[in-house]
């Protein structure tokens, strides 16, 4: 079975001018201005992996709409007693869903969903693989401080291997023509990773990364991902970490943005934080309209 | 079928016979009775018989031998059962199969040897058991190779898992060279393997799956290549060899006369890491669908001559186990039905791979690699185990009409070319299109 329309599995295979429409739909959305563009539908959160910012910014994008929200954990629920994935799908559906939002600990897990239940199924993250709603309000993140993605660059430093926003934010930048330069040492950011989209370079130099770069993305060391792969901390932070010093290799304007959670004196310092270039708690204020257009786009209300 | 008597002879007419062990690539007739091959003569010389197969239009052959199938039994009878999986083999015209150990319980006493072999099994084929090649697969201690050679056993193996410890191993070959016993690897370091689902490449990193490295595979085959060369007569069979990396391990070892064979399998001929959709895990297997240039080089030694078997690696599993996750769903496919056509279609129509040395993949490759006596070759006096087939036949695979139990597949739908018309097991048809 085809996905149903209006699901949103991954940035991969959406085209440009998709994308362009959901952002435009998401500039209109918000939140302190309640449309009841979904009223009466149910939302069903399916979170199999621990959530902060994704699960109640859908949950607040869904309620400003008019929609019921219900959220199922892994934890206390038949999850936890060895229901698989799709039986679970079907028990929402006949408990009548409208919408499925799922967060899950394997790459793939929502496509699975949607190739079986027939409502539309929106990926909240899928193991390594995908994160679409994260790409979405980045990109409008970067967009309300640069104006247009053309010509830009942006540095993505980290943990490249175990993110699924860097793989998400990688098909997305790329399909504008953004310039991409992902850094970080070899065991997070492999080789392998230029081929992830066209524009995309791998270097393990952060001054490499960092000069005349407009956007600078720095992602947390995964350290529940990590199995077995041996990241010397102190060296990472030696070679890798944002502080006042590196940024100044950047862009004078260039914004600093994390998906959360940060994890200050790791990744990044307090001053890159709290600095006056960072974009940290704008990217999730800008999460909630991004959700909504996703949520409105979903039941063909985007219009 | 079954109660015909004995005593009675049937001829096989106007067919083309191959039979690279014999050196025929002819029209030849060949006459089986009381259950081994009477004679073959060009055509009409051979007069009279009980009864009379047509072969005419149709390849005539020794009967296939795979040399890597997962028949479930005993104990997962959910997924296939001796029954039900031979007549699969049947159906994709194997005439005997050698079924692996990872059973529960595992394989590994001359018991379980045995009841493989006991009529109430239901097997409409040969089968000839693998062994454990350590008590309950657990790569501690070796079983008894003495007792399991003596009691039919044609190998020994931890397949689903390699055997990982260099002193187990070296032991294992020490053993079974005094045998004269093929020792089965799996080849996959699992130190380096661990929560790995597909291959690792460009693909597995985009859909963020781990991935297993060629060189998790081809470590382990270089180390055991190393040993089969130090070791005298040990016989080291490398099972569904992936990687182009191994691949010269394994080329190196047999130019040093090593007892090296090893086997490939249609979809790691047919298919690469590229060709898995939408995380469907019917392209889930182990080892996993790899590089482009790995199959170029698994092509080249097909052709060449340095591929011993195909093997299909059936491994059925029940819908449950796959209709899920993929880095939770179980590895393997099936593939007893299709093997032929694969191979006709992709090796033989596609890359001009000439029949005769498809059919030796199939008969006197694999029989040889396992010593499988009177088999693999319908000279006079051999077992009368013969598969017809026709090459040249269109036709679409539809796995609702699989004979296997489980349907995990990647084929499903597949048009294909060549397509087996009759299997025969000791003189008798177990199988008809």
């Amino acid at each position: 079975m085809n996905p149903a329309r209006g699901s949103l599995l991954g940035i991969e295979h959406l085209e440009a001018s998709e994308i362009l429409r959901i952002l435009k739909f998401a500039r209109r959305m918000n939140p302190d201005r309640p449309r009841p563009l979904l009223k009466g539908r149910r939302v069903l959160l399916l979170f199999y992996e621990a959530s902060t910012r994704t699960r109640s910014s859908f949950e607040i994008a869904a309620k400003s709409m008019g929609a019921h929200t219900v959220l199922i954990q892994a934890i206390g629920s038949s999850i936890e007693k060895g229901e698989s994935l799709l039986d679970t799908g079907y028990t929402v559906r006949a408990v009548g869903a409208d919408i499925i939002v799922i967060r899950h600990p394997n790459a793939g897990a929502p496509y699975i969903m949607a190739q079986h239940i027939d409502v539309p199924v929106i990926n909240a993250g899928d193991g390594l693989h995908e994160h679409p709603s994260q790409a979405l309000l980045d990109a409008y993140t970067i967009l309300r401080n640069k104006k247009a993605f053309k010509g830009l660059q942006i540095a993505i430093v980290g943990d490249i291997f175990h993110s699924r926003v860097a793989r998400s934010a990688c098909h997305l930048l790329s399909k504008f023509g953004v310039k991409i330069v992902l850094c970080g040492p070899p065991e997070l950011v492999p080789d392998i990773a230029s081929t992830l989209a066209p524009g995309v370079r791998v270097t393990r130099h952060i001054e490499d990364a960092l000069r005349g770069t407009d956007v600078v993305m720095l992602l947390r060391v995964q350290k529940e991902r990590l199995s077995g792969l041996n990241i010397d901390l102190p060296e990472y932070i030696a070679r890798y970490q944002m502080t006042p010093a590196r940024l100044k290799m950047a862009k004078k304007d260039a914004i600093v943005m994390h998906p959360g959670p940060i994890i200050r004196g790791l990744e990044l310092t307090s001053e890159i934080a709290d600095g006056a270039q960072a974009r940290i708690l704008e990217e999730v204020r800008l999460g909630v309209p991004t959700r909504m257009a996703i949520l409105a786009r979903a039941m063909g209300r985007m219009r | 079928m079954n109660n015909r008597k004995e005593n009675t002879s049937l001829l096989i007419k106007g067919g083309h016979l191959i039979d690279p062990a014999a050196r025929i690539d002819a029209p030849m007739d060949v006459l089986l009775k009381d259950g081994r091959v009477a004679e073959v003569a060009p055509p009409n010389k051979i007069k009279s018989a009980d009864e009379k197969f047509d072969a005419r239009g149709l390849i005539v052959a020794p009967g296939f031998i795979d040399l890597h199938v997962h028949l479930r039994e005993p104990g997962q009878t959910y997924k296939e059962t001796i029954a039900t999986g031979t007549a699969a083999a049947a159906a994709g015209g194997f005439t005997s199969v050698c079924t692996m150990p990872n059973t529960v319980p595992v394989v590994d006493s001359v018991e379980w040897i045995e009841w493989l072999r006991q009529p109430e099994r239901g097997a409409v084929v040969n089968v000839f058991g693998i062994a454990a090649a350590t008590r309950a697969s657990k790569g501690a201690a070796l079983t008894d190779f003495r007792a399991l050679h003596t009691a039919g056993a044609v190998a020994v193996t931890d397949d689903g898992k390699p055997i990982l410890d260099d002193r187990i191993m070296r032991e294992a070959l020490i053993l079974g060279g005094e045998l004269n016993f093929p020792v089965v690897q799996h080849a996959e370091d699992t130190r380096m393997t661990e929560n790995c689902s597909m291959h690792a490449g460009a693909r597995s990193f985009r859909l963020g799956l781990r991935g297993m490295t060629a060189a998790a595979e081809a470590s382990i085959v270089e180390r055991d290549v190393q040993l089969a060369m130090q070791i005298p007569n040990a016989r080291l069979h490398v099972a569904h060899l992936s990687t182009a990396d191994a691949l010269k391990s394994v080329r190196r070892g047999k130019r040093a006369k090593a007892r090296v064979t090893f086997e490939v399998t249609p979809h790691h001929f047919t298919l690469t890491d590229e060709d898995m959709r939408d995380y469907d895990s019917n392209y889930k297997m182990n080892p996993p669908l790899r590089s482009a240039s790995d199959l170029e080089a698994i092509l080249a030694a097909l052709a060449d001559g340095t591929v011993d078997a195909i093997a299909t690696d059936h491994a059925p599993h029940a819908a449950h186990e796959k209709e899920m996750e993929f880095e939770r769903a179980a590895f393997g496919i099936t593939g007893l039905e299709t093997a032929l056509a694969l191979a006709i279609t992709r090796l033989h129509r596609e890359k001009r791979i000439p029949l005769a040395r498809i059919v030796e993949l199939f008969t006197a490759g694999p029989a040889r690699c396992f010593d499988l006596r009177g088999r693999g070759s319908l000279v006079r006096g051999s077992v009368a185990d013969v598969t017809i087939f026709d090459p040249k036949k269109k036709w679409t695979f539809d796995v609702a009409k699989s004979r296997s139990k489980s349907k995990n597949t990647p084929f499903d739908g597949w048009q294909l070319t060549g397509k087996v018309v009759a299997t025969m097991v000791g003189g008798k048809i177990v199988y008809s299109a």
